[in-house]
């Protein structure tokens, strides 16, 4: 069967040549004055000249080109055919394959970016660009909850990173809280912020939606700008303190009553520590993201998210209270946004309304909607290479966003549904991996 | 848990609908419609294409605000209940009156085995205790949970679907979507269940399961039915009474043999027949929620 169709496809060898013989004719043609004939300055004034071997070349190359072209597009189309024949293996063992990878993707990541600072333990390069990557990846767990999984399109979603990075800036350098006492409690607020956001637009879907939430984020953004007595203005707030590790500052000096963490192990004093701390410090609060939200997708709420980007309708026909879950859906998203900026502040020891424009918006969507709507191995993938390409694109200067945009338009059209579409089910009624043929005959 | 409606209150109204009116702007799809549905059988509700049978279903389950009327519920549990009054969740939720659409809402990348967990949302949302329970796998979540796959598997088991649980529902064939379908609306637990031409689509084998399962869910689960179809193969063999609906009027009621040979009946539906050979650009959309 299959050779039938194989053959219907293919050309003789006879049929190549000519077919490639006709198309080194028109090139023949067509470089005549293209390339054939050229003009050149005698003495001052222009006379025609020739180039008959760099014609001959020309159509060699049209020539051998297409019998490529050819050869490759055969290639291409072999390899479909025998991946098409090779799918005959069950839609089960498809999805296994697929949960395999991804799981083993994962743990190579996990392995990766566990091991990253010891290899780069002096680069502070590496380790700050990886640091950038883990909090895009937080953010782009955060805003799954709400774009990937429940399907609602959020267009300012630094909002809400903004309201977590404010307030762990003014708590700190105006209360004196520390980190960790302000990360809840800006996580809480952020939250706040989501419901606040959810309650108007409730009954809004898609282009509206997204419309309300973009006003959202500028509205956020600048009362930042212009609430200078709060906020600090333009000027943005400065001198946030560090975090800690365990109260053990990473400092030269020890303030009163205090050691540093170089001083109590015992090390010589390098900026590198803090770095390589805040690297790990946002790798663990990326994990329990990660964590908790694989664990919430597979709770009614998650199950709920997903029913709710399926078919809202629905939703409300199965007595599921749709409010509920949209609100739900803001708020822990909101809440993770605000976990990332406090980091981000905390990072940084300065923040302005700069660091929140419409711009971090959609480079975090860009990162949902790349890694494949809701999925998690995804957002890492996508969020390293949104990272990564604008970095290695430093040396294209002025092209870098050129490059940027065309790899998001490359990667768009070869995968259509986002870098890792796979699903995996929340619950399975038949494993993987004990497939139901061999359950019924037990 | 389904045995909701005893034997002997076979014969007492389940619901009561009284002069149900609901207009869009101008139009009057609905007017001044009562009718009665005996609990613990099946009703038909039969009538031509964009006679308001899919708008009578949303008036019922709360997707649209009656202009006018009543629709009473007498639920077995909680009362007399005004459907009218609740949001369609809560009709879903705390009525138990369930439907399917005409246009089949499955969540289709979902496998089928979660489509029929989500519809058990409001008790595992409840075990869950805000979600507390289920983050750290506390055992009552656990059981809870263990309990909506039972559930669930015993339902596809009965509609024959079990081999199909963990594939996505949106990826299946229509005849077996519609089954999922009633599976779902199955898993809310409902005391009447309302069906939205369930047999559209299906080849005649299919038509046949149909009812068989339909009278299964009635005679032996005692789940009353309210059934719109166009396919009297299914409607004149499954009903125990038929309300015949035309522009938006209730023109006859009474058993399937009354209803087949009523005057009325046959010229709304030959009539129109007639209509629709010669001019079949007549036809009208199906509603919003439809
Ligand atoms: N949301 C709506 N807005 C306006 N007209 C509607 C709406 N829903 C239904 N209708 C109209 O009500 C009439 C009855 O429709 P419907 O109940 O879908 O008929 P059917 O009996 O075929 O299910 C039709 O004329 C339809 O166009
Ligand atoms: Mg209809």
């Amino acid at each position: 069967m299959s050779t039938v169709v194989f053959a219907r496809h293919a050309m003789t060898p006879a049929e190549r040549l000519r077919d490639a013989g006709w198309v080194a004719f028109v090139g023949l043609i067509l470089g005549i004055p293209l390339v054939g004939l050229t003009t050149v300055d005698v003495g001052g004034r222009l006379a025609v000249g020739t180039r008959f071997g760099l014609l001959a070349a020309a159509v060699a190359t049209v020539f051998a080109g297409r019998l490529l072209l050819h050869w490759a597009l055969d290639q291409a189309r072999n390899r479909k055919l025998a991946r098409a024949r090779a799918s005959t293996a069950t839609a089960a063992d498809r999805a296994h394959g697929a949960q395999k990878a991804v799981m083993l993707l994962g743990w190579v990541a996990l392995g990766a970016s566990v091991a990253l600072p010891i290899f780069y333990s002096d680069n502070r390069y590496v380790v700050d660009t990886a640091t950038t990557v883990l909090i895009y990846v937080m953010l782009g767990w955060g805003l799954n909850v709400v774009v990937g999984l429940a399907g609602l399109l959020d267009l300012g979603y630094v909002a809400f990173y903004a309201v977590g990075a404010y307030s762990y800036a003014l708590l700190s350098t105006q209360l004196g809280w520390s980190f960790w006492e302000a990360l809840p409690v800006s996580g809480a607020l952020a939250a706040g912020f989501g419901i606040l956001l959810g309650y108007p637009i409730l009954r809004l879907r898609g282009d509206y939606l997204a419309i309300v939430t973009l006003g959202f984020g500028e509205i956020i953004r600048v009362i930042l700008v212009n609430w200078t007595e709060f906020s600090g203005g333009p000027n943005g707030i400065s001198s946030i303190p560090r975090p800690s590790f365990f109260g053990l500052e990473f400092a030269r000096s020890a303030p009163e009553g205090g050691q540093t963490f170089a001083g109590f192990f015992g090390l010589d004093f390098s900026p590198m520590h803090r770095l390589i701390f805040l690297y790990y410090l946002i790798l663990v609060l990326a994990l329990l993201t990660h964590a908790f939200v694989s664990r919430l997708r597979k709770l009614p709420v998650g199950r709920a998210w997903e029913a709710l980007r399926e078919d809202e309708i629905a939703c409300r026909a199965m007595g599921m209270n749709t409010t509920n879950i949209k609100l739900s859906a803001f708020a822990i998203g909101a809440m993770l946004g605000g976990f990332a900026g406090v980091f981000f502040a905390a990072r940084q020891g300065f923040i302005s309304p700069e660091s929140f424009t419409f711009t971090e918006s959609a480079i975090i969507l860009a990162i949902v909607v790349l890694g494949g709507m809701g999925s998690q191995m995804g957002v890492v993938l996508a969020a390293t290479l949104l990272v990564l390409i604008p970095e290695f694109g430093r040396n294209f200067a002025e092209y870098r966003m050129l490059l940027f945009g065309a790899a998001m338009v490359l990667i768009m059209v070869w995968k259509p549904g986002g870098l890792l579409s796979h699903r995996e089910p929340t619950v399975r009624l038949n494993p993987l991996g004990k497939p139901a043929a061999a359950k019924e005959a037990a | 848990m389904m045995d909701t409606n005893s034997p002997d209150t076979a014969t007492a109204t389940l619901l009561s609908v009284q002069n149900l009116t609901m207009r869009f702007g101008g139009l009057t799809a609905i007017d001044d419609l009562s009718l009665d549905v005996p609990a613990g059988s099946i009703t038909g509700i039969i009538g031509p294409n964009g006679a308001g049978k899919t708008t009578l279903f949303n008036c019922l389950t709360g997707f649209y605000k009656p202009t006018t009327g009543s629709l009473r519920l007498d639920h077995p549990t909680h009362g007399e209940m005004r459907l009218e009054a609740l949001p369609s969740h809560r009709v879903a939720r705390d009525a138990q009156v369930v439907r399917t659409f005409q246009n089949i809402r499955l969540f289709p990348k979902m496998t089928v085995l979660e489509n029929l967990i989500v519809a058990q949302h409001n008790v595992l949302q409840r075990a869950s205790r805000f979600s507390i329970a289920g983050l750290f796998s506390l055992p009552g979540y656990r059981q809870a949970e263990k309990e909506a796959i039972e559930r669930a598997a015993t339902w596809l088991q009965r509609l024959r679907l079990e081999h199909l649980a963990d594939h996505a529902a949106g990826e299946l064939p229509y005849g077996i979507q519609r089954r999922i379908e009633i599976a779902r609306a199955l898993c809310v637990d409902p005391v009447l269940l309302c069906l939205d031409e369930p047999a559209a689509g299906l080849n005649p084998r299919e038509s046949a399961e149909l009812n068989a399962l339909l009278l299964y869910l009635c005679r032996e689960l005692g789940i009353a039915i309210l059934l719109i179809e166009h396919d009297m193969s299914v409607v004149m063999n499954v009903s125990d009474h038929i309300g015949v609906i035309s522009y938006g009027r209730k023109i006859a009621e009474g058993t399937p043999e009354q209803v087949k040979n009523d005057p009325q009946v046959i010229k709304a539906y030959l009539g129109e027949d007639d209509e629709d050979a010669e001019n079949s650009g007549n036809a009208v959309t199906e509603g919003a929620a439809a």
